[in-house]
């Protein structure tokens, strides 16, 4: 038998292509979308896997770092380190800025590390790791800067001495890392007018400034500019311990908070992008029924335009089985053709995107299910108005 | 041998119920012998449609009985389950237009019906073929409908009409887009192809050029049939 499916695509194959290819950018658009929200809890989870961390430590009854903001003693490390089980801890800062370099902005988050620790970056792709205690700084290459480059974070100026990959924020803002001193300063110190005022109201507060007690006003004021806060303390535990048991002893002994590797992947997964993956599911779920309907009104307008050819083929004997799998296919070969040119287009444009787009090939096999269901069901309309058709109509009068 | 090409007699059809009920079939009675080709000619709304519609199993007379090759299909009621297996493989249809399938090149525009029966496609083609040739249209085998003038597409028809072999053909108005010289060269076919393949051809007509080429001419009036002498047939 002749798939007269097939013959009606053949015949005006390039009507058939023209739509396929305006669906397809629907469905690419629609995969960009899946890989849009794919790559966001992949960029989630490579900030856990690079962090090499096994228990973060944070502020008390907060969700930090990355979710809340958090700040703890920059000594806290060293009562950590003395609970067994814990092989490494370290201070770690966070703060999203905007990091200067030349006469331009670029939106990036600032760690703050100690090398040879857990948080600093897991591995460079160009240059060297930081080798002083200031002014130097690593940084993701999604930032843009070069090795070289001196980049400004407040008040001051950092070269370049290394460059990252797959190192960004929760948000997708790329990594720049520089030494933890740099970091506290960056985070807490305020500048220097500021400075100058605080020492002012303080010194005019006669309470801080009582006449007979020397060295009390120079004291206060001292402990006013120093920085001793960090975000977090990241913990590498032994092998063999278990880190939920190491993090229980932190909330019962320290007075802190401590999150184990999947408590943070909840955090990071299900609460913080939570919001953004509702708004990806929505699009998700428009962009479905958008394509549904555009194959229903393209295959109902083609069918549409054969009535009478339809009317001709049930008249001589043409099965209903024979018309409606002759549309249906036609809907599944638009779909198919869509489906390539869309996945085509999603490979080619998503390197393009400023954020990471993770286009995953179990999510591609799922859309083309998708897309297979709803030409599938997107034909029925057309199929209905096919089978009703009444053969006499082929016959004048 | 088939005794009949089609015989129908008594058939009537009426629309609608009460007091808006319409015959448009009055006890109408016909035959048409294996090979030979007839007329069917009336004024508009005389019941053309409606008696070709019948014929073609595509609606139910209400009363009468209808006989196509050596099968009763209809008395008072249909005595066959498949309408569209009757009309596949014992009724071949001739439209005004050709209304060939725009997407078939030629060949499998005739060879369809075949497949459709459940033929090889390999024998399909070649019957096709063979009755491409006999309707003098086997150089454009291989063209698409859309290529073809009005005379051969009209031939194409014929020839898919003919595909599987039916006792009967009808065919609605045939010769009307076509200028005369071609009509009567379908004419010509049609008679031709009728005793060649032994077929009852019935052909509703208003081409006045034609009429004279037919042996014989049934009249439809009012929906009731009437010989060439204006005699209603009973």
């Amino acid at each position: 038998m002749i798939s007269l499916a097939g013959r009606d695509i053949l015949h005006s194959w390039s009507k058939f292509v023209l739509t396929g290819i305006g669906l397809g950018l629907l469905i690419g658009v629609t995969l960009t979308m899946a890989g849009v929200y794919r790559g966001i809890v992949d960029d989630a989870k490579a900030l856990l896997n690079n962090s090499g961390a096994d228990l973060w430590v944070v502020q008390q009854d907060t969700q930090g770092p990355y979710a809340e903001s958090s700040s703890i003693h920059d000594d806290v490390y060293r009562s950590l380190l003395s609970l067994p089980g814990v092989a490494r801890a370290a201070n770690v800062t966070y703060l999203t800025m905007q990091v200067r370099l030349n006469n331009t902005d670029v939106r990036a988050m600032v760690v703050g590390f100690e090398p040879g620790q857990p948080g600093e970056p897991g591995y460079l792709i160009a240059g060297r790791h930081i080798t002083r205690n200031h002014y130097e700084a690593v940084a993701d290459v999604k930032t843009g800067f070069q090795i070289g480059d001196t980049i400004q974070i407040r008040r001051h100026d950092y070269r370049i001495v290394g460059l990252t990959q797959r190192m960004v924020s929760s948000g997708g803002d790329p990594m720049v890392f520089i030494p933890m001193k740099d970091a506290q300063e960056a985070q807490f110190l305020k500048d220097n007018d500021a400075i100058l005022n605080e020492r002012a109201r303080t010194a005019a507060n006669p309470s801080l400034n009582r006449p007979g007690v020397p060295g009390l006003l120079e004291a206060i004021q001292a402990s006013q500019n120093a920085n001793r806060n960090v975000n977090a303390v990241l913990i590498k535990v032994l092998p063999g311990s278990q880190p939920d048991m190491i993090a229980n002893e932190v909330r019962r002994w320290k007075h802190l908070q401590a999150f184990t590797r999947v408590q943070m992947e909840e955090i990071l997964v299900a609460k913080l992008i939570a919001t953004s993956a509702k708004q990806i599911a929505m699009f998700l779920v428009i962009l479905a029924v958008v394509s549904a309907a555009i194959v229903a009104f393209i295959i109902y307008t083609m069918t549409l335009g054969k009535i009478r050819e339809i009317a001709v083929l049930k008249l001589i004997g043409t099965r209903n089985r024979t018309i409606a799998g002759m549309i249906l296919q036609q809907a599944i070969g638009l779909g198919l053709i869509g489906f390539l040119v869309g996945k085509t287009a999603a490979t080619v444009w998503a390197p393009f995107f400023p954020k990471y787009v993770l286009l995953e090939p179990g999510d591609a096999v799922r859309g083309f299910v998708v897309v297979m269901v709803i030409c599938a069901l997107a034909s029925t309309l057309a199929i209905r108005a096919a089978l009703s058709v009444d053969p006499a109509t082929a016959i004048g009068g | 041998m088939r005794g009949f090409g089609i015989q129908i007699e008594g058939l009537s059809k009426r629309y609608g119920e009460g007091d808006t009920a319409f015959d448009a079939l009055k006890d109408v009675n016909m035959t048409v012998a294996p090979g030979e080709v007839v007329g069917l000619i009336g004024p508009s709304g005389s019941g053309k449609s409606t008696l070709l519609k019948c014929l073609g199993a595509v609606i139910a007379p209400t009363t009468g009985r209808m006989t196509v090759g050596d099968e009763v299909i209809f008395d008072d009621g249909w005595k066959i389950d498949d309408l569209r297996a009757l009309r596949r493989d014992r009724i071949g249809f001739v439209f005004q237009a050709p209304y060939l399938i725009p997407f078939l090149d030629v060949t499998d525009n005739v060879a369809l019906l075949p497949m459709l029966a459940g033929r090889p496609n390999g024998e399909s083609r070649k019957r096709a073929l063979e009755l491409l040739e006999a309707l003098d249209v086997g150089h454009r085998a291989k063209a698409q409908p859309s290529q073809l003038s009005g005379g051969e597409q009209q031939r194409v028809a014929i020839a898919r009409a003919l595909a599987n072999q039916p006792p009967v053909i009808l065919a609605d108005e045939p010769t009307a887009p076509l200028d005369s010289e071609r009509a009567l060269s379908v004419v010509r076919i049609l008679n031709q192809m009728a005793q060649q393949f032994n077929t009852a051809i019935i052909v509703v007509t208003h081409d006045e050029k034609i009429i004279p080429t037919f042996k014989r001419v049934y009249h439809i009036r009012d929906g009731k049939t009437f010989d060439e002498k204006g005699l209603e047939l009973h």
